[in-house]
């Protein structure tokens, strides 16, 4: 016999004083879930410290992103962990600094992309018929648009400082977003407690607020996490052409487009912030995940 | 029970939805009325149009269907209310239970958030004084923890208890009449009396009339003060619970009860009658009695002339007005069969003969 197996009869042959049930929080009970997802909270974890290191880091590392050393093209070093460009640049601190701006970007493309998208598809959905005709006819015209002329002719016209270039990406990607949420509320609208809550005198507004954007969380999470990451890439696509973010400001996209003809002689260059789009990329997609499954109460899965 | 105050009055409702094979007439001229304090039982089999008729009352119908007739909530004409009057009277004042607590229930609120978000759509209470009136509400409905109860999900809670949360929600607001539409339908057998005594609560409590549609005959004989009987989208007899169980007036009606399993009759243990046949296509009723084409009965006039809802037994006083429609008092029995006359003292199995099957059964 076993301790284990010991320990249990021992257990169970101490009479039980009285049964206690304590009593959980919600917040208590979406964290167990989340926690039980251990991807997503390894993700969370690497996320969180990729933001530190990219935040608090880049304040308190030696050499500023816009600093031109002495050592000029030199490969990883401890002086310099991530090398430096031909004219200097501590790469470590410029990936540190474009880690800053792709997050910036990024969140607020999926918050201001994901907050429209989900009422805009609510609202259609809910309301269907002719409001949702033209509400949809609109979206699908916004997906028409291609993105990259869009985004050239408007952040030309700008400074191309990194919240417009985020307030572009957002303006043309909230659509996915409003179809996806569209196509969840049509279903959802015919479920039975919208029906008995409209036989509790509920307004439309509550129906849309109280029952079908809190029912529509799992999907838009998911599509705004995959947002997150599509953003990253777009911004990077952008800034490679020259139309993101505007140097002397850096992001990860730009830094590998500066890079981009290095890749044979200074790999660092690409290889660094390459890196940290799919590392941030990927983190996100699984805390979306864990943070779906968790959000869910029906949830029942034990995760291993 | 006569004396007491109406509170609901359907008179000559009537329902059709337009679809691409023409219009189906889902209620032709139901009405009923409600006094205080009264249960109706409304039975009928799937597709008579119980369902629609209360949905009908509570303005719920899609924007498709075509409603006429009138409802009267204490006077107040319901049918063509604007949205924002509607909105006051459901929930408030007309409050419904829905047939499956599995999903009248949002899963992703906590049960006593959503009994209060009941209660704050009529009242203008603090967010603290709805919770607490949830407990109450939960308690009264014989929750366990009430207090801890609330917080818990709706998955988290057995069927029967998800429906005494509805049942809970339902009563909130201290409604005038409670609509229960297939309260036990989805329950397990087990737990329907307890639904139902949780019902019954619920209207002691709040001295609401209440109609509960069912097809449970066995549900209504237990529960109802009066039992409107629906075939083919229109009523076709109406009476006390009695009257309806021992006296019935119409084929259907006996039909019915004598398809239903009895614990209390002498000759338990024999077949049932069944009605044979199916209802017709609301889409193109028949031109006769719609029951005719099922009917052991049926003459000549059964499939031509459709019978008025008329004053079947002498018990009570002729109907006040001469149409026969339902202006009647609580203790008339009203019955819609031209030969309605002939049943007086018929069972089930002198009217239906056992089917074919069942004879080659019983020859075993």
């Amino acid at each position: 016999m076993s301790d284990d197996s010991e320990a249990v009869v021992r257990r169970m042959s101490k009479p039980p004083a009285a049964v206690v049930v304590r009593q959980r929080g919600q917040g208590e009970l979406v964290l167990r879930r989340f926690l039980r997802h251990k991807a997503a909270v390894i993700s969370l974890v690497l996320f969180v410290a990729v933001v530190l290191l990219a935040f608090v880091g880049g304040a308190l590392w030696r050499y500023d992103y816009a600093d031109i050393t002495s050592a000029a093209s030199v490969p990883p070093s401890l002086e310099h962990p991530f090398g430096t460009d031909n004219l200097g640049h501590d790469t470590f601190a410029q990936v540190l600094r474009g880690t800053q701006r792709s997050i910036e970007i990024a969140l607020l493309i999926a918050f201001l992309a994901g907050l429209l998208g989900t009422l805009w598809g609510a609202f259609s959905g809910y309301y269907r018929g002719i409001t949702d005709s033209v509400m949809m006819r609109f979206a699908d015209l916004v997906l028409t648009l291609p993105l990259l002329a869009v985004a050239a002719v408007l952040t030309r016209a700008t400074s191309g400082s990194w919240w417009f270039v985020a307030l572009v990406i957002a303006a043309l990607q909230w659509a996915y977003v409003s179809r996806v949420v569209r196509g969840v509320v049509l279903s959802l609208r015919e479920k039975e407690y919208v029906e008995a809550s409209r036989a509790l005198g509920a307004t439309d507004r509550w129906i849309i607020f109280r029952h079908l954007i809190p029912n529509a969380f799992g999907p838009v999470i998911v599509n705004v996490t995959i947002l997150v990451a599509a953003a990253i890439l777009v911004e990077t696509a952008l800034s490679f052409l020259g139309l993101g973010v505007q140097p002397p400001d850096t992001s990860l996209g730009l830094l590998v487009s500066e890079a981009d003809t290095a890749v044979s002689t200074r790999p660092w260059l690409f290889y660094f912030p390459g890196a940290f789009i799919v590392v941030i990329a990927l983190t996100i997609n699984f805390v979306g995940d864990g943070l779906r499954d968790a959000f869910d109460p029906t949830q029942r899965k034990v995760r291993a | 029970m006569t004396g007491r105050e109406t509170v609901l009055e359907v008179e000559n409702l009537t329902v059709s939805f337009p679809t691409d094979d023409g219009l189906v007439r889902a209620v032709r001229g139901v009405g009923y009325e409600l006094r205080r304090g009264e249960v109706l039982g409304i039975v009928g089999e799937s597709g008579s149009g119980k369902s629609v008729t209360s949905m009908a009352v509570m303005g719920l119908l899609p924007a498709s269907a075509k409603v006429g007739g009138s409802v009267r909530f204490r006077g107040q004409e319901l049918i063509g209310a604007p949205d924002k009057a509607m909105r006051a009277i459901r929930g408030g004042r007309i409050a419904m239970v829905f047939q499956d607590p599995m999903t009248s229930l949002n899963p992703v609120h906590p049960v006593g958030d959503q009994i209060a978000e009941a209660v704050r759509a009529h009242n203008d209470v603090s967010a603290s004084a709805a919770r607490e009136r949830a407990v109450e509400l939960l308690a009264m409905m014989q929750i366990p923890r009430p207090r801890e109860r609330a917080r818990d999900y709706p998955h988290e809670f057995s069927g029967g208890m998800r429906q005494r949360v509805v049942i809970a929600t339902a009563m909130a607001n201290d409604p005038d009449v409670i609509i229960a539409d297939e309260p036990t339908t989805a329950l397990d057998v087990t737990v329907q009396a307890q639904v139902l005594r949780a019902l019954e609560t619920a209207r002691a409590a709040t001295g609401a009339a209440m109609v509960l549609i069912t097809h449970d005959l066995g549900v209504v004989a237990g529960t109802a003060d009066r039992v409107l009987v629906m075939y083919a989208g229109r009523p076709v007899e109406l009476g006390g619970v009695d009257d309806i169980y021992y006296e019935p007036r119409m084929p259907y009606t006996l039909g019915l009860i004598g398809s239903l399993p009895r614990l209390d009759d002498a000759r338990r243990g024999d077949r049932l009658v069944p009605i044979t046949g199916s209802p017709p296509s609301l889409l193109e009723p028949p031109r006769g009695c719609p029951f005719a084409p099922r009917c052991p009965m049926r003459q000549e006039i059964c499939e031509t002339v459709e019978p008025e809802l008329l004053t079947a037994s002498a018990s009570g006083p002729p109907p006040a007005s001469p149409s026969g429609h339902l202006s009647a008092s609580a203790s008339d029995h009203l019955a819609a069969c031209h030969f309605s006359a002939d049943l007086e003292g018929r069972r089930p199995e002198d009217v239906f003969a056992p089917t074919s099957v069942d004879n080659a059964g019983g020859a075993r």
